[in-house]
């Protein structure tokens, strides 16, 4: 590579980055903003004030976002602990197995996969009522697996069949039974698959607005999206901008902590040295 | 230890296509019995059988004097190398080859002994901890081959262990396991389409083709007395040259010129009219290099010579011939069946590496017809096959398999017994 096209490259990287981070840089910028600051056509905060995150964490935001915080993680965590656990199953039944409706399995969670949330949000908000499930933690849980699930499941079966079948073979003949196998060979090899679909799971339901803004009525069960879209400012005349921004940058943040956390676990090519080389 | 009898196997696959059709074969305690054949000709399918990870469709699979047909895998007790290896990858070596101890809960001090000898045998002691990933194909191989010997197996089975290294490895692992089957004396059952690892390996030789065996015998008999023109074109490297010929009594004319037959051979060709001759590359040589004691038991003739390739300690020659139209397709069905394509009828013959026979020009051969055999080229069955010699070479074999394996237990007994103390 030349000089001069590595100058290209480098160039087009930075715009690339900063196009993607600008909005992120604005919204931390704009959390640090005083409320009469706001609006003082500058990138920077004259002074950079926490206000805003006091406002959400012991002022007058706090009864919206902290229960919303708690519903949020609680909610998202046992959706993907359920979605993952369900979805290792069937993956692995699908790679593996050959079973009639294999293909109308995959066939159906695409489909549902691709169904606009927005057209089933009314009737679930109807039934949800009905049946008591309206504003409460598995009233979401379940339309946020309907989210989940399908895309876990064309994750997981796609890893499931990069692992070769003699693995399970080997371990068979070694002595091992059907779930033993599974336990000792299979899962640990599929680990990378499980963090990368638990990963994707919970950004799938942490980020939803839709059902949440529906199926809840209070701080029982609502999630922190649609908790955001329901701030005040301290008047009427006063836009709740600085706490959405400061409570923004606070979701944000579990979010970079995951993906950090597990990226280390996403190792690409586990399996190498499994086969010959 | 112990005998594995197959009767009358037969695999049927979903849509009927019989992948091992009517196999019938008896591998004694410690033999160490090849499976061999092109692709596609079910001996993978077979060994798959044995060891379970295959249903068998009819027949019986008999280990150890136990009928295992509907047993799992993991009760049947036996050990297997697979082609890949199938390594555990996130385990160290050591916990690869402790495995199968591990989940039959042998007692850790034991697992270290056990797993400390099979490294030992195999020289992997300085890699014990290391991860599979970080070690060389032929490291990987001993580790898979040390996680089939670390218990105490019925018998070894073997896929194609070797097919995934490079040539002079293969060559060097071909020759340890050979030596380490010797010295446990376990039953072995090793798949492979290499015919060098056959008939370096075997003791006793399947020869499988299309699901169904053609042939059981010793290295030595297959290739002195193969029972069809199959065998004959799997077995020997380079192959056998088949040519074209006609009875005129005791004369067969090949375009080679005449062979003359003796009596025996002669009488089981009587009365047939078209023929394939096999002669294998090493019954000729170059003429001017032939003893004058020795010519009298075969025939000179002239051929124009196409290619040489000289190899320092051998040279072969190409020599093309005409054949009729009913020879050259059946040669080509012959070939296109044992994974080679042959684009031309010609006879590949071993000469001295001296002759300096050229490229391109004619030359005088000597062809020595005491071991030629005569095929019929319909049937494909070998007209002059002496059953008796051939019994009697694979006879010799199996005492000296059976002198090796008193031998191995008697020096193994003494073995394990100071291990285990």
């Amino acid at each position: 590579m030349s000089t001069k096209e590595k100058t290209l490259w480098i160039i087009g990287g930075v715009l690339i980055a900063l196009y993607c981070l600008a909005p992120i840089a604005w919204i931390i910028s704009l959390s640090f903003k005083a409320p009469s600051d706001l609006s003082n056509a500058q990138f920077l905060p004259t002074t950079a004030s926490s206000e805003n995150y006091a406002t959400i964490f012991t002022g007058s935001g706090s009864d919206l976002f902290l229960p919303a915080l708690r519903n949020s993680f609680g909610i998202c965590l046992i959706a993907t602990f359920i979605s993952c656990v369900l979805s290792m199953f069937a993956a692995y039944a699908i790679a593996r197995l050959d079973f009639p409706g294999k293909k109308f399995i995959l066939g159906t969670a695409l489909a549902v996969a691709i169904f606009p949330v927005i057209s089933i949000v009314t009737p679930l908000f109807n039934l949800w009522r009905t049946i008591g499930l309206y504003d409460t933690w598995p009233g979401l849980i379940i339309p946020y697996l309907s989210l989940t699930l399908p895309l876990s499941i064309w994750t997981m079966s796609a890893f499931f069949r990069e692992i070769p079948w003699e693995m399970e073979q080997a371990a068979q003949v070694d002595g091992a039974t059907t779930w033993q196998a599974f336990r000792k060979v299979i899962v640990p090899l599929a680990a990378p698959g499980v963090f990368t679909t638990a990963i994707i799971a919970f950004f799938i339901a942490w980020n939803d607005f839709v059902y949440g803004i529906s199926l809840t009525s209070t701080s029982a069960s609502r999630p922190v999206p649609a908790a955001l879209g329901l701030f005040s400012g301290a008047s009427q005349f006063e836009d709740p901008t600085g706490a959405i921004a400061a409570a923004a940058v606070v979701v944000t943040i579990p979010v970079v902590v995951l993906v950090l956390l597990f990226q280390r676990r996403i190792v690409a090519g586990l399996t190498n040295g499994a086969v010959k080389g | 230890m112990a005998s594995i009898e197959m009767k009358d196997i037969v695999k049927q696959y979903g849509d009927g296509f019989p992948a091992v059709n009517g196999v019938s074969l008896d591998i004694a305690d410690g033999e160490f019995m090849i499976l061999v054949g092109p692709s596609g000709c079910g001996k993978s399918t077979l060994l798959r059988m044995i060891v379970g990870l295959e249903d068998i469709t009819s027949g019986d699979m008999v280990i150890g004097g136990t009928r295992v047909n509907d047993k799992a895998p993991r009760d049947r007790n036996l050990s297997m190398v697979f082609q890949n290896y199938a390594l555990y990858p996130h385990m160290s070596v050591y916990e690869n080859i402790a495995f199968p101890l591990r989940l039959a809960k042998t007692p850790d001090d034991q697992v270290d002994r056990l797993v400390k000898e099979a490294a030992d045998v195999l020289e992997l002691h300085e890699h014990l901890e290391r991860k599979p990933a970080n070690l060389s194909g032929g490291q990987r191989q001993r580790v898979a081959m040390g996680r089939a010997i670390v218990r105490q197996a019925e018998a070894f089975l073997f896929d194609e262990p070797l097919s995934n290294l490079d040539a002079k490895l293969r060559g060097q692992m071909r020759t340890e396991i050979a030596r380490l089957q010797r010295r446990l004396g376990i039953t072995t059952v090793y798949v492979t389409h290499d015919q060098t690892e056959a008939m370096t390996l075997g003791d006793r030789v399947c020869v499988l083709r299309k699901g169904s065996i053609q042939q059981v015998a010793s290295p030595r008999e297959l290739y002195e007395q193969p029972v069809n023109l199959f065998v004959a074109g799997f077995i020997g490297s380079p192959p056998m040259n088949f040519l074209p010929a006609t009875v005129q009594g005791s004369t067969l004319q090949t375009p080679f010129g005449p062979v003359e037959l003796d009596e025996r051979r002669a009488a089981a060709v009587a009365g047939r009219d078209l023929l394939l001759v096999g002669i294998r590359p090493e019954y000729f040589e170059d003429a001017s290099l032939v003893d004058e004691a020795k010519k009298h038991v075969g025939t000179t003739f002239t051929a124009k010579v196409d290619v040489t390739e000289w190899l320092g300690d051998q040279q072969y020659a190409y020599i093309p011939y005409e054949a009729p139209d009913q020879i050259r397709t059946r040669l080509r069905d012959l070939s296109k069946e044992l994974d080679s394509e042959e684009l031309r009828t010609q006879a590949i013959v071993s000469i001295d590496s001296t002759s300096r026979i050229r490229e391109g020009r004619e030359a005088e051969f000597w062809l020595d017809t005491r071991k030629v055999h005569v095929f019929d080229p319909e049937t494909g069955e070998n007209l002059t096959r002496d059953a008796e010699a051939g019994a009697e070479l694979t006879r010799m074999a199996v005492e000296d398999r059976e002198e090796q394996v008193a031998e191995a237990s008697g020096g193994l007994t003494g073995d394990r017994s100071s291990g285990a103390a």
